[in-house]
C-alpha cells in the first residue's frame, strides 16, 4: 500500500536542496567523473535514501513494531553503444570503486544496442516544480500505534459480528532521491507518505464461516489523513457484507466493477500501453495507435505534475519533464507510455514515464493515471441492471497481456432488480480485454485517487461469470 | 560441511553481537535474534536477439529483532557499526515493558553446519558474464530453430549468492551459504491470425554446469517456444464445473494455494485460517498424503537452516487426508506449543521471520496416468500454470492454466486457452480420486509472495484427479 522506497516516486525540489542531497550531488558527481575514467561514454546514477517506520497491532496490542534507515546507489555506464548496471548499499570508497570497475567490465561483455544511451542533452528537465509531496511532520512512535490501534477499534466497535482481526497497520516513510547523468543533469527530490490500513473478520455465527476485507488510505501529508475511525468503519463494513457468500450458477451477465477493481482494469490498460511490452510484441495493442480500442466513453490521462499526487515527480526516472499525457481519448489510442530507450524502438519521443529502481535500468511506469469520470453515481448504475454481478475483489494473475484473454477469481454481490441481493465468491469472471475494453457501457462519478492508478466505478455490458 | 561463515566477514566481533544481543534481551524479551546477511545478485537479459542488459547488487546489513509474548520488535540497518547495531537494539526492544536489562545472554558459540544440501564453490555460481551472454544466445538460436513462428525470445538468468549469519540469544551462532539461480525463457509465436506466448523456465541451488547438462538451457528453449506454438491454435476455454486432471510438477501450485499458506502457523494461531480448527479432521480424501520438505538437495525450495537458525526438515501436512500439523518458526511454535518444523523464513534482513512453506508436494499414488486421463468423459487437462492466490480467511484460492487440453471420452483433444481455475481450500483435496504414481517436483521456478516478502519455493504433484472444480473459461 504504501510506495516502495526503491522505485523512483520519491520527490524532488531543487530550488530548496535537501541538506544530505548536496553531498549526494557531490558523491554523484565523483562517481560519474571517475566511470568516465574508467571508459565509460555515458553514465547516470541514481542515490536514494529514506527512513521508514511500521507498527502492526493486532486485536488491541502490538503486534509488530519495524524502524529502519537505508540508502542506495544505483549506477548506469554505457560505453559506446554497451550498458550495464549495478547498484549497493555500501558508500563507502573501497565499494564505489569496485562498483565502478564492475560496471565497466559487465558493459564490456554485453553486446551492442543500436538504441541504447542516455536522452539527448537538450531533453533533461530544466524546472523541477515543487509538487508538495513532501511533509516534514514527524510523529512519536506513540502517536503511531494510537492511529493503527483505533482503526482496530473502530472496526471491532461497529458489530459484533467483527470478532478476530488480521490486524491494522500504520506506515510512515519518507525520502530523498537525487538522479544525475554525464550531461550534467542533476535533480533532487524528497517525499513522504503516511498510510493505515485495517483488516477485520467477520464470522457468521451460524455457521462459523470467516470472511475478510480490508480498507486502506494513503497520502503524502500526515493532515489529509481521515480519521482512523473511519478506515476501520469502512473495513468492518467491506467484511460483515461477505457474510453468507455463496456460489452463482454459470451465465453470462452484466458486470459492474467497483472503484478498486476496476482501478485493476485501468492497470491492464496501464500495462498494454507500456512501451517495453509494445515493442516486444507482448502486448494486446500493438499499432493501435489512433485507432479506437475502447467504448466512446473512455478517456484516460497520465498526469505527472498533480500537486500533492501519490504518482506526481518533477521529473522522471531519467530527468526527463513529466506532464499530463492524453492516453485514451473517447475510446482512441492517443499515447502510449514510453521511457527514452522504449520510445525509439518505437521510432516516438519519450513521454516522460521512465520509472527507476536504483541498480535497473529505466522502464515504465505510470504517474497518476485515470479514467475521466462519467456522471451516475454507483447506486443508479447498479439500479439500471436485472440481473448481474457487482464486483468487489478478484484475486489471482489469469490474464495473458499478450492476447488480452482475462480470466480471474472474483468476490462480490449478485445483482436482482437493481439491488444487491446477496454475497458471492468462488466464481471467475471471463473475457478478453480488448473486447471489454470497448464494451464498457457506463462510468460511474465517483473517481478517488487512492493510488497511482484510479478508477471510478465501471460497467462492461455482459462477461462470462463461471460458478456452479 | 562448508566452513562456518565467521561473523567477522561483517566486521562485527562475537563480543559486539553478544553486546547488542544483551541490550535488546531485557526481562520482557522471550527471544531475540541477529540476521547478518549479505547478498550479491547478477543478472543478464535478452531479446530481439541480443544480450542487451547485464546487472548486479550487493547488499548487506543486519536485522535486529526481539519477541515478547506475541509482540515482535524489528529494526534493520545497512551500517554494521557497533552504533548502530545499539540503535537497532533500543528500537527492537521498544515493545517490552521492561526497563534496560543486565547482560543475560550466554557468549554466541559458533556451530558448524551439520550438512551441506547444496555444496557449490562461489567459482562454480558465480561464472564470467561472457559464458551466461553464450548460454542466452544458444538459447534464442534454439527457440527460433524450433518454428519460425516464434518471432521474438526474451530469456534472462539470474543469480544470487547469499550468506547468512544468525546469532540468537539462545547463544547459538550458525551461518549458512545460499547459492540460487534461475532460467527464464519467454517466447512470442505470431501467425496470420494470432500472437500467443509461452514460457519455460528452471533452476535451483545449482551450479552453472547445471544449465548445460545435456543442454538442459537448450531443451527448456524448445519448451517455451513449443508452449507459443500450441498456444496459437488453442480454442476458448469451457466455462463451470467439471472434472479437471492436473499434470505432474509445477501443477503442485495447486497445494501450495490450496492447503499450505492455509497451514501456516501464524493464521491459525490468530485463528484467522479456514483451517484453523481442522486438525486431526479430514481435509482431503485418503489418497493424499502431502508433505513441506526443506531437505531435498539442490533443490530451490530447501535450505540447510531455516532465517532462525533452525535446521530444515519434512514435515507431513496432510497424512491420508488427514491434517497433521502446521509449519512453525519459532515465535508461532512457542505460542501454540507445537514443534518446532524449521519453517522460519524471510526475504532478506529488512523482513521480519514468517512461517513459510519450503518444497510442497504430494506423495505418489498407485493410479497410472493414462488411466486417470481415461476416466474422464468430459474435462480438462491441466500441464502448466501461470500463478496462484488464495484468501486465507475464507479458503478460496484461484491458479491460472498456462496450457491446457480439452478431455473428451477418456482423450486429450483440443489445446485450449489459458483459464483461471477457482476452489475451497479445506475442500477441493476431498475431491481427489485418483493420484498417479509418477510424482514429479516442478523445475525450480516457484517464487511465494507473503506479507509483501518474496521467498523461492518449491512444489510437486503427481498426475491427479479432481472430480470437481470450477473453471473460468468464457464458453458453455
Amino acid at each position: 500500500m504504501t510506495d516502495d522506497l526503491r522505485e523512483e516516486t520519491v520527490m524532488l525540489k531543487t530550488t530548496t536542496m535537501p541538506t544530505n542531497a548536496n553531498g549526494y550531488a557531490q558523491l554523484a558527481a565523483d562517481v560519474l567523473a571517475q566511470a568516465k575514467a574508467c571508459g565509460a561514454t555515458e553514465a547516470d546514477i541514481v542515490v536514494a535514501d529514506g527512513e521508514t517506520f511500521s507498527v502492526q497491532v493486532r486485536v488491541g496490542a502490538v503486534d509488530r513494531l519495524t524502524k529502519a534507515r537505508e540508502k542506495r546507489l544505483g549506477l548506469r555506464v554505457f560505453i559506446g553503444k554497451r550498458s550495464a548496471t549495478t547498484s549497493t548499499s555500501d558508500f563507502s570508497k573501497a565499494s564505489l570503486d569496485r562498483l565502478v570497475a564492475d560496471t565497466c567490465t559487465l558493459a564490456g561483455a554485453v553486446v551492442e544496442d543500436d538504441v541504447s544511451g542516455l536522452p539527448d542533452a537538450g531533453q533533461m528537465a530544466t524546472e523541477q516544480p515543487d509538487l508538495d509531496l513532501y511533509d516534514d511532520t514527524v510523529l512519536d512512535t506513540d502517536t503511531q500505534i494510537d492511529w493503527a490501534k483505533r482503526g482496530e477499534a473502530a472496526a471491532f466497535a461497529t458489530d459484533p459480528r467483527v470478532t478476530n482481526s488480521e490486524g491494522a497497520e500504520f506506515d510512515s516513510s519518507s525520502g530523498r532521491v537525487v538522479l544525475a547523468n554525464s550531461h550534467g543533469f542533476v535533480g533532487a527530490y524528497r517525499s513522504s507518505n503516511f498510510s493505515l490500513s485495517v483488516s477485520p473478520i467477520a464470522t457468521e455465527s451460524a455457521t462459523g464461516g470467516m470472511q475478510r476485507d480490508a480498507w486502506y488510505q494513503v497520502q503524502r501529508k500526515f493532515a489529509r489523513l481521515a480519521s482512523a475511525e473511519s478506515i476501520g468503519q469502512e473495513a468492518a463494513r467491506r467484511a460483515i457484507r461477505r457474510l453468507g457468500a455463496r456460489k452463482v450458477a454459470t451465465k453470462r451477465v452484466p458486470v459492474v466493477f467497483d472503484q478498486e477493481t476496476a482501478g485493476s482494469l485501468l492497470a491492464n490498460l496501464c500495462s498494454a500501453v507500456s512501451g517495453y511490452g509494445l515493442y516486444k510484441r507482448a502486448s494486446f495493442l500493438l499499432d493501435q495507435l489512433g485507432q479506437t480500442i475502447a467504448s466512446d466513453l473512455i478517456t484516460v490521462y497520465d498526469d505527472g505534475r498533480m500537486v500533492g499526487g501519490l504518482g506526481s515527480r518533477p521529473f522522471d526516472g531519467e530527468g526527463l519533464t513529466t506532464r499530463k499525457n492524453t492516453i485514451v481519448e473517447r475510446g482512441v489510442l492517443k499515447s502510449y507510455l514510453l521511457d527514452t530507450y522504449s520510445g525509439k524502438k518505437l521510432g516516438l519521443p519519450s513521454t516522460g514515464n521512465a520509472s527507476r529502481s536504483v541498480g535497473e535500468s529505466p522502464s515504465v511506469g505510470p504517474t497518476n493515471f485515470y479514467l475521466v469520470p462519467g456522471v451516475k453515481s454507483q447506486q443508479e448504475i447498479i439500479g439500471s441492471i436485472k440481473e448481474g454481478l457487482f464486483v468487489t475483489e478478484l484475486i489471482g494473475f489469469g490474464i495473458n497481456m499478450v492476447t488480452g484473454d482475462y480470466s480471474r477469481g472474483a468476490c462480490g454481490f449478485w445483482i436482482e432488480n437493481g439491488e444487491l441481493a446477496y454475497p458471492v465468491e468462488e466464481i471467475t469472471i471471463a473475457g478478453n480485454l480488448k473486447q471489454m475494453l470497448k464494451d464498457i457501457d457506463v462510468i460511474g462519478n465517483d473517481l478517488v485517487f487512492r493510488g497511482r492508478i484510479a478508477s471510478p466505478t465501471v460497467k462492461i455490458a455482459e462477461m462470462m461469470v463461471a460458478g456452479n | 560441511m562448508p566452513e562456518p561463515v565467521q561473523l567477522t566477514t561483517f566486521g562485527v566481533t562475537e563480543r559486539e553481537a553478544q553486546q547488542a544481543l544483551d541490550r535488546v534481551k531485557v526481562r520482557d524479551v522471550e527471544y531475540a535474534d541477529l540476521y547478518f546477511e549479505s547478498r550479491t545478485s547478477e543478472s543478464v537479459s535478452m531479446e530481439e536477439g541480443i544480450v542487451k542488459r547485464a546487472a548486479k547488487s550487493v547488499s548487506q546489513g543486519v536485522g535486529v529483532r526481539a519477541t515478547a509474548g506475541e509482540k515482535t520488535g524489528f529494526a534493520y540497518s545497512d551500517e554494521l557499526t557497533k552504533r548502530d547495531l545499539e540503535i537497532a537494539a533500543d528500537t527492537a526492544r521498544y515493545i517490552a515493558n521492561s526497563p534496560k536489562g543486565h547482560s543475560s545472554v550466554p557468549v554466541p558459540t559458533q556451530q558448524r553446519p551439520t550438512r551441506d544440501l547444496y555444496p557449490i564453490e562461489r567459482a562454480k555460481a558465480e561464472v564470467a558474464t561472457a559464458e551466461r551472454v553464450a548460454l542466452l544466445n544458444e538459447i534464442d538460436a534454439e527457440a527460433r530453430r524450433y518454428d519460425p513462428r516464434i518471432k521474438n525470445v526474451m530469456a534472462s538468468f539470474n543469480t544470487e549468492y547469499k550468506v547468512v549469519v544468525v546469532a540468537t540469544s539462545e547463544g547459538t551462532l550458525v551461518s549458512d551459504i545460499q547459492p540460487l539461480s534461475r532460467l527464464q525463457i519467454t517466447c512470442i509465436a505470431e501467425d496470420r491470425e494470432n500472437r500467443q506466448v509461452g514460457s519455460f523456465g528452471g533452476g535451483g541451488r545449482v551450479a552453472f554446469a547445471y544449465y548445460r547438462e545435456d543442454n538442459r538451457h537448450l531443451s527448456y528453449a524448445r519448451e517455451a517456444a513449443r508452449e507459443a506454438i500450441l498456444n496459437l491454435s488453442a480454442v476458448d476455454a469451457p466455462a463451470g464445473v467439471m472434472p479437471v486432471v492436473l499434470a505432474g510438477g509445477w501443477p503442485g501450485i495447486l497445494l501450495h494455494e490450496a492447503i499450505g499458506h492455509g497451514l501456516e502457523a501464524d493464521f491459525n494461531r490468530k485463528k484467522t485460517s479456514a483451517f484453523s480448527s481442522l486438525i486431526g479432521k479430514r481435509v482431503a480424501s485418503d489418497v493424499c498424503t502431502i508433505v513441506d520438505d526443506g531437505t531435498l538437495p539442490f533443490r530451490r525450495g530447501s535450505l540447510n537452516m531455516d532465517d532462525e537458525g533452525t535446521p530444515t526438515g519434512c514435515t507431513t501436512l496432510i497424512e491420508k487426508g488427514i491434517l497433521r500439523g502446521y509449519i512453525t518458526d519459532k515465535l508461532n511454535a512457542r505460542l501454540m506449543g507445537i514443534p518446532l518444523t524449521g519453517n522460519g523464513r524471510r526475504e532478506n534482513y529488512q523482513s521480519v521471520v514468517l512461517p513459510r512453506m519450503t518444497n510442497t508436494f504430494m506423495l505418489a499414488g498407485e493410479s497410472d496416468p493414462q488411466d486417470i486421463i481415461r476416466s474422464v468423459k468430459k474435462g480438462l487437462y491441466a500441464v502448466s500454470f501461470g500463478g496462484g492466490q488464495v484468501d486465507i480467511t475464507n479458503g478460496k484460492f484461484v491458479f491460472s492454466a498456462s496450457e491446457a487440453y480439452l478431455i473428451e471420452d477418456g482423450q486429450i483433444t483440443k489445446p485450449v486457452k489459458g483459464a483461471t481455475l477457482i476452489g475451497n481450500g479445506p475442500e477441493i483435496l476431498t475431491k481427489v480420486s485418483m493420484v498417479g504414481h509418477d510424482l514429479k517436483l516442478d523445475n525450480g521456478i516457484g517464487t511465494c509472495g507473503k506479507d509483501g516478502q518474496s521467498v523461492p519455493v518449491g512444489v510437486g504433484l503427481p498426475t491427479i484427479k479432481v472430480d470437481e472444480i470450477t473453471v473460468g473459461g468464457t464458453q458453455r
